[in-house]
């Protein structure tokens, strides 16, 4: 077990000094997690599961992304309407870019350079250089943008207008709207598989996930979740997570506190896992073992033993965690 | 075979050589518009006791004109434009005649910013032809069960909607004692009436209940008159009936018992506030305060609501009907928007839908006071076999309504 390795390691080095110890912990993979109501990161060690350092950032942090290396952090702090970088190594921030108002939600093309950025307030996709740091481009889109998805290949960006209930879909190489997908109320989130056949999108409020052709741009399923006790009005799918071997995805379903486990062959919700209050976003750890999600009202992020199917502690962190990214070791 | 003469011929060719200019934009072929037209009766405002703060003069027509910026903001991804036109009037004959004049240019959709009775009289000059009117105007019980009209929904909540929310509200903080202080106008017994019905459906037990007939300015002497007036047998909470707010501001803080106060003010139950942040609404706000730089109000709420079901419901239909719907026939619409299929995300935390049966939408009610929100009703415990929204105002057994009787209602789902 590395942690208890760790652990070991970690005490006759206290003698010594902290430094050691650090570290040694800095080589455990970190997840950061955003705390939109306290302008802070939180930074959890994967092999402790336990929080080890709070960082102060920009105001009502939300979406955050990693860099390909890993080096930098990209953070939409929606209330400076700056999507901040953070160097990873030092944790400070090293500039900010222009964002357009209100950035909430990014995706950061495969060019490891384009940021493709939701801005909620403003009815807009603006698209950062992040290395001369200048817009590139914006896109008309409709009422309260929030999601968006890089297609594997690069050509195709997918934003989702919260209010006008569509998928707007974006040719990266000319800025231009290709196709506009209706689904259902309050589209939150969508996510391509790894083949970049499918698009899956999440429906807050019409409480459906639905399944995208990406060819034909056309919904070709629609996910429905029940769960016992719990009205279908409160069943409200935000975060959607793949496994990397495309077999099982996970559905955050928000005010009803519980992940959907999903066959992502069948479209067939296997299982239901509780978690915290108000779950929204995910990550899985570099391995697979664990899936991270953040619990918005209960001020957590539950840890899921992917194997196991099942929720196996709950870590404190900062308040209203909203986004979560994971750098390995 | 008729031979075209040189003049079509040429007409042709202009239509022709027009035609070619514009295909290769394929994408900016005319849109087809849906005009919604905005009706308010404008009533002279009554002389009041309590007149810091008058309620603004565009009350409701900013709300319809932000639904139609936001269904605009889809709809041209769809080729739809959605255009407003307005008409305030103190004389409700010139409104109808505008509504006239509105339907021969092809409008199907009325927004209603009307009290009950001229309501009533705008559906009936509908009756039986093709027009769908949204009601964002009267909270009226009585068009809700028994005053049944056929072309209208409601998207403005019941009065029966907002005494129940509180009422699950009291009864929840276990204040199951309640006076009632009634003010002297038509609407206030109506409001009285509705608070003495939900009382009933929740167990609560009326104390005492006294009307306001005062005429001194309480804004000097609310602290001796009040005090008095509300000392009866103890009660756990006021509730006032007051709804343009001529006496009720002064309850607060000089009753009797130190008792809340609620109803029409104090703790009360509202479509909408701007105290509402949850649930993406700080969104809405903030849209609204661009376009308006006051504060969105319940009827503001009610009208962006009407509008917006609009947009969602024809957004939702094939394109080949666009036109249709559009300018030609909303019957197929309000079957729609009554069905199981409809739904609206209406900042609310969930789904909102229409009850088939009277045509009301249904949703939560917000509890506030003028800088917080202090709870969202339905409360959690009050159950129902289809939705727990049906416990607020007049489920399908207490209204004589018929609206939709092909649909079941299932909001399980």
């Amino acid at each position: 077990m590395p942690s208890h390795i760790k652990t070991k390691n970690c005490l006759p080095a206290l003698l010594f000094g902290a430094s050691l110890c650090l570290s040694q912990a800095a080589g455990a993979a970190t997840a950061y997690i955003s705390n939109e109501k306290d302008d802070s990161l939180s930074l959890i060690d994967l092999d402790t599961l336990e929080v080890i350092e709070t960082i102060d950032v920009g105001q009502r942090p939300r979406g955050i992304t990693f860099s390909q290396d890993y080096s930098k952090l990209y953070i939409c702090a929606s209330d400076d309407d700056t999507v901040q970088v953070m160097d990873v190594a030092t944790h400070t921030i090293i500039s900010n870019l222009p964002s357009g108002e209100d950035p909430e939600q990014f995706a950061l093309h495969p060019d490891d350079r384009r940021l493709y950025i939701a801005n909620e307030d403003n009815a807009l996709v603006t698209v950062v250089d992040t290395v001369k740091e200048q817009v590139i481009g914006q896109i008309d889109v409709g009422v309260e943008p929030e999601g968006m998805a890089i297609s594997p290949d690069g050509k195709v960006a997918v934003n989702t207008s919260e209010t006008t209930s569509m998928l707007h879909w974006i040719d990266t190489d000319t800025h231009e709207l290709i196709h506009n997908t209706r689904v259902d109320q309050r589209p939150r989130h969508v996510e391509f598989t790894k083949d970049g056949k499918l698009l899956w999108a999440s429906a807050e409020i019409g409480g459906t996930v639905a399944i995208i052709d990406v060819d034909s741009k056309e919904v070709i399923k629609k996910i429905r979740f029940e769960i016992r006790g719990i009205h279908g009005d409160k069943i409200q799918p935000v975060g959607i997570k793949l496994t990397d071997d495309g077999k099982t995805a996970f559905v955050a379903l928000g005010p009803a506190n519980h992940i959907a486990v999903v066959d992502a062959k069948t479209f067939e919700v296997i299982d239901y896992l509780l978690v915290g209050r108000r779950t929204w976003h995910m990550e899985f750890s570099p391995d697979e073992r664990y899936l991270l999600t953040t619990n918005g009202i209960s001020g957590d992020v539950s840890v899921i033993d992917v194997q196991k199917r099942k929720a196996i502690k709950s870590i404190r962190v900062g308040r209203f965690p909203w986004g979560v990214a994971v750098k390995p070791d | 075979m008729r031979i075209p003469n040189r003049h079509t011929r040429r007409i042709g060719k202009i239509l022709l050589t027009s035609l070619l200019t514009v295909l290769p934009a394929l994408a900016l072929a005319k849109p087809t518009d849906v005009t919604i037209g905005y009706l308010e009766l404008s009533v002279p405002d009554a002389p009041l006791l309590s007149n810091v703060l008058p309620p603004p003069e565009d009350n409701g027509e900013q709300g319809a004109i932000l639904g139609i910026a936001d269904n605009n903001q889809g709809a041209r991804f769809l080729g739809l434009n959605y255009v407003l036109k307005s008409l305030r009037s103190e004389s409700l004959d010139a409104l109808i005649q505008q509504s006239e004049q509105w339907h021969e240019q092809g409008v199907r959709y009325l927004i209603a910013n009307l009290p009950a009775p001229a309501l009533e009289q705008l559906s009936r000059s509908w009756q039986g032809k093709p027009i769908l009117i949204m009601n964002a105007g009267s909270a009226d019980n009585a068009l809700r069960t028994t005053r049944c009209l056929s072309n209208v929904l409601h998207t403005l909540p019941s009065r029966a909607m907002l005494t129940d929310a509180l009422g699950q509200w009291l009864i929840h903080r276990r204040l199951g004692r309640w006076l009632i202080i009634e003010g002297q106008q038509t609407e206030d017994k109506a409001y009285a009436d509705s608070v003495r019905r939900t009382a009933k459906r929740y167990g609560a037990r009326i104390v005492d209940e006294k009307t306001w007939t005062f005429e001194s300015d309480l804004r000097r002497s609310a602290q001796t008159e009040v005090p008095l007036f509300t000392k009866t047998r103890e009660y756990d909470a006021v509730v006032v009936a007051d709804e343009r707010g001529d006496f009720g501001e002064f309850i607060p803080f000089n009753t009797w018992y130190p008792r809340p106060v609620t109803g029409t003010q104090g703790l009360t139950p509202t479509a909408w506030h701007r105290v509402v942040e949850q649930w993406g609404a700080a969104q809405l706000q903030s849209r609204f305060d661009k376009q308006t730089g006051r504060w969105m109000t319940d009827v503001d709420y009610a009208a962006w609501a009407a509008v917006r079901s609009i947009g969602e419901a024809i957004a939702s239909q094939a394109p080949a009907q666009f036109p249709k719907l559009a300018n030609d026939d909303p019957s197929p619409l309000m079957h729609y928007l009554l069905s199981e299929d409809f739904q609206l995300a209406g900042f609310k935390g969930r789904k909102l839908t229409y009850r088939p049966w009277n045509g009301q939408l249904r949703q939560p009610i917000a509890l506030v006071h003028p800088r917080a929100l202090v709870s969202q009703s339905p409360q959690q415990g009050y159950l129902h076999p289809h939705t727990d929204l049906d416990t607020l105002g007049f489920d399908r057994p207490e209204s004589r309504c018929t609206l939709s009787q092909t649909h079941t209602v299932n909001g399980g789902r």
